[in-house]
């Protein structure tokens, strides 16, 4: 690589070429074209929720019947779960970031990672395609008898599923050999970013459970297809197993969209907070407690199910269990924060208001996992408010958060940051005025995916439909203000938020094609605020240390 | 420079330090994908388990139907195929082409004659309407064999499971003769040294977990 052009050349502007873009093996480029994809799922999938809302705001049909009732929350519920959440922080900020973060030049199989992105892609484009043959009804758990026995658009959505199902994998794979293989020198377990601790967990969890969803849903289609009879009651065949198969995977699958959010927490908590996260080796192997656990607790959806009274209380202790590690967590960012110099910019809005949300969902999940609180609750609303505290306020959230504090190295740009906490006030506000209600209604016994209800229940529906506006104006000013620092923002310094980690200190903003120019030696920990104390002496801040590895 | 690769050697990817670094990458990689296919076909284990402690009798008499010579037949002709592999990587690393391409063509081979013998072994099965989910409908007598005897409840699980497992693993002998079809002329080339060689290392761990796979599947569809 020529040295002259080191201080102008960056992954954007080197190649600007659609060719360039759509052929790159570049992590970050494919990064940003997943950052595009997914929003665009986002996009759609929030607007299906919208248009739910609206139809639940009063009691019989507002704006649509009922089937097209039931394909609106299904295909909100598929797009959301399979084309946003799942890919969303891994695929996009985990393969910005990752290499960077560990001082690598890229991933280790960076043409995989091109191939998983459009395989991606491939797979939404088929689950989509259902909608062109009919019905998709059922909700995303695809239950059988009820899934094989409505549309054949559930051929189309568990192809799109098991196809998405091989991105997903490869990207974990491709995760785990480069935080192996690809650290740079000094780099060692105990110095890793908090985030990386917890993609490497998450990656476990997709490589290791994401087979399962995938032979269930060929399983699926064949009984369907062929009528094969392994889940169809009506031929020999058992729906609980098909429960069994699903969860294995989909219970995992909550922790693959949980585990990165925690970590982009972490990172925001130390970094804004100019401390050392507090437990730090607990907080990093919790991720990992939590990956292991994971895979042990999917009979608590199954307590209503017909699985045996011994399987519940199994279930229902590990169940428990998970609570420990996430209380860890929990207990160490609050106090990272009541020992640092807390920082109120955009991004730990985001970190704080993930506390206070994910809080609420993760303690709802263990009054769920209680036997008998369980009877009464389940398949109520109070289920629907509790996984959309834990999905949406906590990965969506604390991938806002990781959005707004990586945007200025993703785009060289800043956004506008009063517009910034504006907007993150409105998603916190609409998003608990939005979901809150739904725990009273589910508590008194609002089923969950209804069509109609009783006018009792009108008040808390308006409070959550109109909660559902102030979320979604919050979220489209965010994409408003985004796009104009596009065109008008300022130009992001080399590390605007003042942060430890390599992609702040030791590369240009944006980062050179190939992320260093020369191997970053690591010599502290990612939080170590106290060991670089030079790098805060001057105003200069950072830009010193990255001139100084430059030459 | 003029020549990207005048200081490493042409094999060296640009992102790895050094050619043990991108071995390493790739094997653990290799491993990482294995795992998942365990994963996969442990999906269908479970279904084959589930069903056959509910339903042992009707899975013990399915079974009858099911051909144990070709089924061993097959076995021997996988169990060699990963001989000639596992011969093929050796001789790579003694920087052998000659010995590296026969075997190459020999686990080809091999692969190519477990198909033709499953081939054989579902037309005799569909001939008599032995097929999985609502077409099963075992009817004729061959060979002193009354098929509509079989047909009883549960057998069809037992068949569906049979053509789903047979026919995933039989997928993946198709995808593993894609795979050296590539690597032999990928060899013919001569890209492959004992400096270098890591596809054809993880070709041969790939076909090796095909090969296992056969080895559970055998004895519990066909034997007993």
């Amino acid at each position: 690589m020529s040295e002259s052009a080191s201080g102008t050349i960056n992954y954007l502007s080197h190649d600007k070429s659609i060719k360039s873009w759509l052929l790159t093996l570049d992590h970050k480029r494919i990064g940003i074209m997943y950052l595009i994809a997914v929003s665009l799922a986002f996009l759609a999938g929030g607007i299906l929720a919208l248009l739910v809302r609206i139809e639940l705001m009063a009691p019989g049909e507002t704006i649509m019947s009922a089937d097209a009732y039931n394909q609106a929350f299904t295909l909100h519920a598929v797009l959301m779960i399979f084309t946003f959440i799942i890919p969303a922080v891994p695929a996009v900020m985990g393969n910005f970031v990752l290499p960077l973060q560990i001082g690598a030049k890229d991933v280790a199989f960076p043409r995989l990672n091109l191939a998983s992105f459009y395989i991606y892609v491939l797979g939404a484009l088929i689950a989509l395609g259902a909608l062109l043959v009919g019905r998709v009804d059922g909700g995303w758990t695809f239950y059988t008898p009820y899934s094989t026995s409505v549309g054949d658009g559930i051929l189309f959505v568990t192809t799109g599923v098991f196809v998405m199902g091989f991105s997903s994998i490869l990207t974990g794979l491709n995760f785990i050999v480069t935080v192996h293989k690809m650290r740079a020198p000094g780099l060692t377990w105990n110095r890793l970013p908090l985030f990386i601790w917890s993609i490497y967990a998450t990656a476990i969890v997709q490589v290791l459970a994401t087979p399962v969803i995938g032979i269930t849903m060929l399983l699926l289609f064949l009984e369907k297809f062929l009528h094969i009879g392994i889940f169809d009651p009506a031929l020999g065949g058992d729906p609980v197993l098909f429960q069994h198969f699903f969860w294995f995977y989909s219970h995992p699958a909550v922790y693959i969209m949980i585990l990165p959010a925690f970590g982009i927490v972490s990172d925001l908590m130390g970094t804004f907070s100019r401390h050392q996260v507090s437990g730090y080796k607990f907080v990093a192997l919790s991720s990992v407690a939590i990956a292991f656990l994971g895979f042990l607790v999917w009979g608590h959806h199954m307590f209503v199910s017909g699985q045996s009274a011994t399987s519940s209380v199994v279930f229902s202790l590990i169940t428990y269990l998970i609570g420990i590690p996430t209380g860890v967590k929990v207990i160490n960012w609050v106090s990272t924060m009541y020992k640092g110099s807390v920082q109120l910019k955009t991004p730990m809005l985001y970190a704080i208001a993930f506390l206070f949300t994910f809080s609420i969902g993760g303690f709802t999940g263990i009054m769920l996992g209680v036997l008998a609180i369980d009877i009464h609750l389940h398949d109520t609303y109070f289920v629907v408010a509790h996984f959309h505290y834990v999905m949406m306020g906590g990965n969506v959230i604390a991938a806002l958060g990781g959005l707004h504090y990586w945007w200025p190295k993703m785009t060289g740009k800043m956004f506008n940051e009063k517009l910034g906490k504006i907007a993150a006030g409105l998603v916190f506000f609409g998003f608990n005025l939005t979901f809150f209600p739904q725990f009273i209604m589910g508590a008194q016994g609002m089923p969950r995916r209804y069509y109609d209800y009783l006018p009792e229940f009108q008040g808390y529906h308006l409070l959550s439909t109109y909660g559902s506006w102030v979320l979604g104006a919050g979220l489209f000013l965010i994409l408003g203000y985004l796009i104009a620092s596009l065109v008008n923002g300022k130009k992001a310094g080399l590390n605007p938020w003042g942060a430890l980690t390599l992609e702040w200190t030791h590369t240009t903003t944006p980062p050179h094609p190939h992320n260093f120019l020369e191997t970053p030696i690591v010599t502290r920990g990612a939080y170590d605020f106290h060991l670089a104390k030079d790098l805060f002496a001057s105003g200069e801040e950072v830009s010193e240390v990255v001139t100084s590895t430059t030459h | 420079m003029a020549n990207p690769h005048s200081d490493h050697p042409a094999h060296l990817q640009h992102h790895f330090v050094s050619s043990e670094q991108q071995f390493d990458a790739a094997k653990m990689g290799m491993w990482l994908f294995l795992v998942t296919e365990i994963l996969l076909f442990s999906g269908m284990f479970v279904a084959y388990i589930v069903y056959r402690t509910w339903h042992p009798e009707v899975f013990a008499k399915s079974a009858e139907l099911l051909n144990p010579f070709l089924g061993g037949l097959n076995t021997i002709v996988l169990l060699a195929s990963s001989f000639t592999v596992a011969l093929g990587i050796h001789y790579a690393q003694k920087d052998n082409k000659k010995g590296l391409v026969i075997n190459l063509v020999l686990t080809f081979l091999f692969a190519l004659t477990f198909l033709v013998v499953k081939y054989f072994e579902y037309t005799a099965k569909f001939e008599h309407g032995v097929f999985p989910g609502a077409a099963f409908d075992p009817h004729g007598v061959s060979h002193g064999v009354d098929y509509a005897t079989y047909n009883i409840p549960y057998a069809r699980q037992f068949f569906s499971i049979y053509f789903v497992m047979t026919g995933i693993h039989g997928f993946h002998v198709l995808v593993g003769m894609g795979l050296f079809t590539w690597i032999t002329i990928r060899a013919l080339k001569g890209e492959f040294s004992s400096a270098y060689y890591t596809p054809v290392e993880n070709c041969g761990l790939y076909w090796h977990l095909v090969d296992i796979i056969w080895i559970f599947l055998f004895p519990l569809l066909y034997l007993i």
